[in-house]
């Protein structure tokens, strides 16, 4: 994840505190979606940005996961996300993410 | 005044290993681990491979794409040619050789030994005529002491030997650091050896070309308007284009199309008869997703600088004819929607022709090569983007949806451009365009380039822009 | 709203190659949350 985007994240954690966040992908794949939501939760797993072992444990969920989808008014959807929800594999990209929430869930 | 052509166009490859480690990527990470260095220096591909690799084929135009086989592509490559009729693959002391006949600053000093090799390199290039070769022997002298000077870079050869001295311009400005002007050199260099095999491959007068158009995505400048700089007039002046003048058009990736279509207009508005484009490499790129590459056992493979050139000319009744009513852009409006955005530059043009998207026949989009990309979990660019084309196709029912990985294989292609962004972004498909339009049996191709503005951090915004190429009617 | 939604400042981390940030801005914002950050990334 880009080092700015590491900053900024810390900064709002401190600014609205954890569990007042929803960190919400667009990841094309299940492999950028997972390293995505592992740096929110875990940390950067590359060690090379601020949240490296952070340990925030964000919220954080894909945007089409069916959790987020359903709650998208219809219109907006399809403009913005649309076809892609066909392009991506959603199913692959969602195991990814509720996976690194799993792993969160579990060392609580 | 008649649609603008796109005549010729040329590509060129050099293979730099030696300076690998002064992408951006690598620059910060090998000084601080000794051993990621060795296993860096280590993973560093010959010539030989790097001109046997057959993405590099592809780019300089020897094989077709599709022509490509399944991947592996590392080590799968027969022993090949470096030149094709429009294109090379140049190693890395001719390549510093070039640098130093191309810089009117003293930065370059090269090792006596390496000038000599560089001399003796370029003395039978088929281009050497067209080249200052006296500035090498004014280049050459001890690399070893300019490199230790403050402010210096070290340049090398053979993964790890020293071979030139790379001079700042000004001790207090970072515009004009070493490192900066390293990058905009080779920009240059790569820029004009793709324009001087365009005009002398193919047999045009180099006073014949009234202006040159760079779409290359470094930042030329001092620290009083960094980035404000002329990429394209320096490239015409190198490539000695005598009556040429010139000018930059940036858009990160997407640039290329941009500036082939302002091109066509000015030809077609009788501005000007010839317009080249041109494009030179992005050093900064070089060993960007190394770490993913050592990860998976594979070499460095973002080991070239690329450069390409183009000519856009008044009809001639044969090249392929640049369609300018063809053009799409991404408005304002469509925002960041993937769709919204390939809707716009893939479909609207066509629709607005009454055409179907089976009417084109070759999608040229963001050519990555996916072998570089994938390990480092970037995923297969080109493929998602014609997945999004297919899916676009069968939900306006040119195709059925069953039909969806037939439209992606016999209209898309394998991705073959090193992830020098604005090379890959469809201007690295010209040449075969350009045949597949005249002497190959394609009607149209469409050109669609993509650009990440957000990069800047000035707006959230992307851009992209497309044009379609087509069959001239006149032959 | 949402019981994933309800009372959280949304991030949206975007993708060039897959849904931008944006995007996913206008997709919260729609479903009335508030959004504290939008980038996107770009590995190319």
């Amino acid at each position: 994840m880009d080092l700015g985007t590491q900053e900024a994240i810390l900064r709002l954690v401190n600014q609205h505190g954890k569990d007042k966040l929803l960190v919400l992908l667009g990841a094309p794949d299940g492999e950028s979606a997972e390293i995505s939501a592992e740096t929110v939760i875990i940390g950067d797993p590359t060690y090379a940005g601020p949240l490296a072992e952070a340990q925030l444990g964000l919220d954080v969920y894909h945007i089409l996961e069916e959790e987020i989808r359903s709650w998208i008014p219809a219109d907006t959807w399809d403009d913005q996300v649309g076809l892609m929800a066909d392009v991506l594999d959603a199913e692959e990209i969602s195991t990814a993410v509720r996976g690194m929430r799993d792993r969160r869930e579990s060392s609580n | 005044m008649g649609n603008p052509v796109v005549s010729h166009a040329a590509q060129v490859l050099a293979h730099v290993p030696g300076l690998a480690r002064h992408g951006s990527k690598p620059s910060r990470e090998l000084p601080r681990n000794a051993e990621v260095l060795a296993q860096f220096l280590g993973s560093l591909r010959s010539f030989d491979e790097a001109v046997a690799y057959l993405p590099h084929q592809a780019y300089i135009g020897a094989l077709h794409p599709r022509d490509l086989p399944a991947r592996p592509w590392v080590g799968a490559g027969p022993a090949a040619g470096r030149f094709t009729s429009g294109g090379e693959i140049m190693p890395e002391e001719e390549f510093l050789g070039l640098l130093a006949c191309l810089d009117q600053f003293g930065l370059v000093t090269l090792d006596y030994e390496v000038a000599e090799l560089a001399a003796a390199g370029l003395a039978r290039h088929p281009l050497a005529k067209r080249l200052n070769l006296d500035r090498l022997a004014a280049a050459s002298g001890d690399a070893e002491a300019v490199a230790a000077e403050h402010g210096s870079l070290p340049l090398h050869v053979a993964r790890d030997r020293l071979a030139a001295g790379f001079r700042h311009a000004h001790d207090s400005d970072d515009a004009l650091a070493a490192g900066v002007l390293l990058e905009n050199l080779a920009c240059k260099a790569t820029g004009t050896l793709a324009l001087l095999h365009l005009i002398d491959d193919h047999g045009i007068d180099p006073d014949s070309i009234d202006y040159v158009i760079s779409c290359s995505e470094e930042a030329v400048g001092d620290r009083y308007q960094r980035g404000g700089g002329n990429m394209g007039k320096t490239i015409a002046e190198a490539a000695g284009l005598g009556q040429a003048s010139g000018a930059d058009v940036k858009n990160f990736c997407a640039a290329p199309v941009p500036a082939l279509v302002i091109a066509g207009a000015l030809v077609a508005s009788g501005v000007f008869r010839n317009v080249a484009v041109v494009g030179g490499g992005s050093l900064p790129k070089l060993g960007m997703k190394f770490q993913g590459h050592l990860k998976h056992g594979l070499p460095v493979l973002e080991d070239v600088v690329g450069g390409s050139a183009a000519l856009v000319t008044t009809d001639d009744g044969a090249s392929p004819v640049m369609r300018l009513d063809g053009v799409g852009r991404h408005r304002v409006q469509a925002g960041s929607s993937n769709p919204l955005i390939m809707e716009a530059l893939g479909v609207q043009p066509l629709e607005e022709l009454g055409l179907s998207m089976l009417d084109v026949d070759d999608y040229a989009t963001e050519l990555h090569n996916p072998e570089i990309t994938e390990p480092q979990g970037s995923g297969n660019v080109p493929e998602r983007n014609y997945k999004t084309l297919a899916a676009l196709a069968a939900r306006r029912g040119d195709i059925g949806r069953e039909a969806i990985p037939q439209f992606m294989a016999e209209r898309g292609m394998p991705g073959f451009a090193p992830t020098q962004g604005h090379l890959a972004s469809a201007l690295c498909y010209l040449p075969h365009a350009v045949r597949r339009l005249t002497s190959g049996d394609a009607t149209r191709v469409h050109m669609i380039a993509k650009g990440s503005l957000f990069l800047g951090r000035m707006t959230q915004a992307s851009d992209g822009m497309s044009v379609l190429l087509e069959r001239n009617q006149g032959s | 709203m949402s019981p994933v939604f309800d009372g959280k400042f949304v991030i949206a981390l975007g993708e060039r190659d897959g849904v931008a940030g944006p995007a996913i801005a206008a997709c919260a914002k729609a479903a009335g949350s508030d959004v504290v950050f939008t980038a996107t990334e770009c590995f190319v």
